[in-house]
């Protein structure tokens, strides 16, 4: 049992917690710049959320209301399984609704309705070096963005628009921010990342089994690589819309009616849909 | 008195802590210390390159050509000496004296390096047309469609089919390989390009035609080259000076008929006479 009686609040002790704060001072104040930092061992398997369950922890205090999301879903494994951990261990409130809470951790996406300044996003990043797929060595990928020599990640834009004649990458998307660091923004789509420049709120990202922090302060500027001649896309609903609240505009889930093969689209920010169809129904205790 | 687009003093690169008998000049074995063995690679290398030019560089294994071409090329860091590029700054200031930035500057805008071995000059996973577009991207270029049109006129040039450009190079032979190399090379119009041994390991035929290709590009782009080879017959095909190094030093320069057809140095003559 994880409880504040066996445990010290937020699970983590205060030295921990304290040094994960300085890294995420630190990543504040280098956007986009990778803070290694000593990532804790966890009543969870590595590669499950650790490294933002660990900012989450080292954050949160007893007034936060936390938000957990996992694929846009409030309900999934992940999702349920980290918000129980962290409330049986800082007994905060937990929240499905995005406005109400002060802390959200997610992973694979950011909510649909605009972040605020008192607000803070925690994303969990499973693979936070976004040159990776350039070069396998950390010395390497550590010197190429000393130097800020970005050719590598070019070119496998350039290599992809050659063989595919388009941009494969679906997420992961890299961005450059504030002109100096190419940056993963984590496994969100490239719907997502739009949300990332000049936003009002904190993003803080964290990748525990590659020991890493790193963050996009507020009205910070992100931009999606793109070729002057080629502008970045975003997936397309055009047309399209959810079939339980009717929301359009909103990143879509595509799915296949079982009985009449049918595709059909539903929100993929489940707490956002469930508000709409709140409000719809009169139900005005949600505020989506 | 033609100002030279490239001009080397005193290029010196060594391995090893030295010791006061080899810093006096004192008798090397080979190019090695016999006191603190420190390696003298290149040892007081002054040459001169002039526009429109090929020099040719011939020694025997180990005499200094490799790391006197990579050295210029910013791959290996030099010991003493100073460059100077008429195309980087009116030839005013010392090329290996400059910020790593600038050294990317000049090696992605000034030079262009074509390796003896094409897995050193080429991503062997990546298609031919990204290997060419690298550079260019290397240089800042942005532009998608721009790229496309340069590398294939740069395929064009080399005569490599336009059809064969998603194609990586491993899928190609060593020929091939070396000609998108050169194509590599040039896709910045760069004023000096280094050819290390371009055509070893190559089969005649194949030789011949990179020999051609590389002489035809000299003419289409009045492009400056220094041409490394062991090979007696390259050079004096393609060379119009040459330099004989050995042991790390330059033992012999001048020009390329004179230097084959009446060498001074005991080296260069066995050189000259040891051909089959």
């Amino acid at each position: 049992m994880i409880d504040t009686k066996h445990y010290n609040f937020a699970f983590l002790d205060e030295g921990s917690k304290r040094e994960i704060r300085r890294s995420i001072l630190k990543a504040v104040a280098i956007p986009g710049y990778q803070v290694p930092f000593g990532s804790r061992e966890l009543p969870i398997g590595r590669g499950w959320g650790t490294g933002g369950i660990q900012i989450t922890l080292s954050i949160i205090g007893k007034e936060d209301v936390l938000k957990v999301i996992d694929q846009g879903s409030d309900e999934s494994v992940n999702a349920v399984n980290i918000k129980k951990m962290v409330e049986e261990c800082t007994g905060v409130e937990i929240t499905t609704d995005s406005e109400k809470a002060t802390i959200i951790q997610s992973r694979h996406r950011i909510p649909e309705i605009p972040m605020r300044n008192d607000q803070i996003l925690v994303l969990q990043v499973p693979t936070p070096e976004p040159l990776r797929i350039v070069e396998p060595k950390e010395s390497v990928t550590k010197q190429m963005h000393a130097e800020a020599e970005y050719s590598g990640m070019w070119l496998s834009l350039f290599e992809d628009l050659t063989l595919y004649d388009k941009i494969s990458i679906s997420s992961e998307y890299p961005t450059m921010v504030e002109n100096r660091y190419i940056m993963n923004p984590s496994p969100i789509p490239r719907y997502d990342n739009r949300k990332l420049n000049d936003s009002e709120t904190l993003y803080l990202f964290g990748a525990g089994r590659e020991k890493k922090i790193y963050a996009i302060p507020p009205h910070t500027k992100v931009e999606s690589l793109f070729f002057d001649d080629v502008p970045f896309e975003t997936e397309n609903f055009e047309g399209k819309s959810c079939r339980l609240c009717g929301a359009t505009g909103v990143f879509l889930d595509e799915i296949v009616d079982e009985a009449t093969g049918e595709k059909v689209y539903e929100c993929n920010d489940t707490g956002f849909c469930k508000g709409r169809r709140d409000r719809q129904h009169g139900n005005t205790n949600f505020k989506n | 008195m033609e100002t030279p687009i490239l001009r080397i003093d005193h290029l010196t690169v060594r391995y090893g802590n030295t010791c006061e008998y080899c810093r006096n000049g004192g008798a090397l074995n080979k190019n090695t210390c016999p006191h603190c063995k420190t390696v003298w690679a290149c040892n007081d290398v002054n040459v001169q390159l002039y526009e429109g030019e090929i020099l040719g560089i011939v020694g025997e294994s180990g005499s200094g050509k490799s790391t006197l071409m990579k050295s210029l090329y910013f791959d290996f860091d030099i010991t003493e000496g100073q460059g100077y590029l008429q195309a980087y700054k009116n030839g005013q200031e010392d090329i290996f004296a400059q910020s790593l930035q600038q050294k990317k500057y000049i090696r992605n805008h000034i030079m262009g390096m074509v390796y003896q071995n094409p897995m050193l000059g080429l991503r062997m996973d990546y298609s031919s047309a990204g290997n060419i577009a690298e550079k260019l991207i290397a240089a800042g270029q942005r532009n998608f469609g721009a790229m496309n049109d340069r590398v294939a006129e740069l395929l064009d040039a080399v005569e490599i089919l336009q059809s064969r450009k998603k194609e990586p190079p491993k899928n190609f032979s060593g020929g091939m390989q070396q000609r998108v190399q050169i194509s590599k090379a040039l896709a910045n119009n760069p004023a000096v390009l280094l050819l290390d041994e371009v055509t070893t390991g190559l089969d005649l035929s194949v030789q011949v035609k990179v020999l051609e290709l590389i002489r035809e590009i000299r003419q289409k782009f009045n492009v400056s080259m220094m041409l490394v080879s062991h090979d007696l017959a390259v050079i004096r095909m393609l060379a119009d000076r040459t330099i004989v190094m050995l042991d790390g030093k330059i033992i012999e320069q001048g020009l390329t008929d004179q230097i084959l057809d009446d060498p001074q140095q005991p080296y260069t003559q066995q050189l000259v006479h040891s051909l089959l």
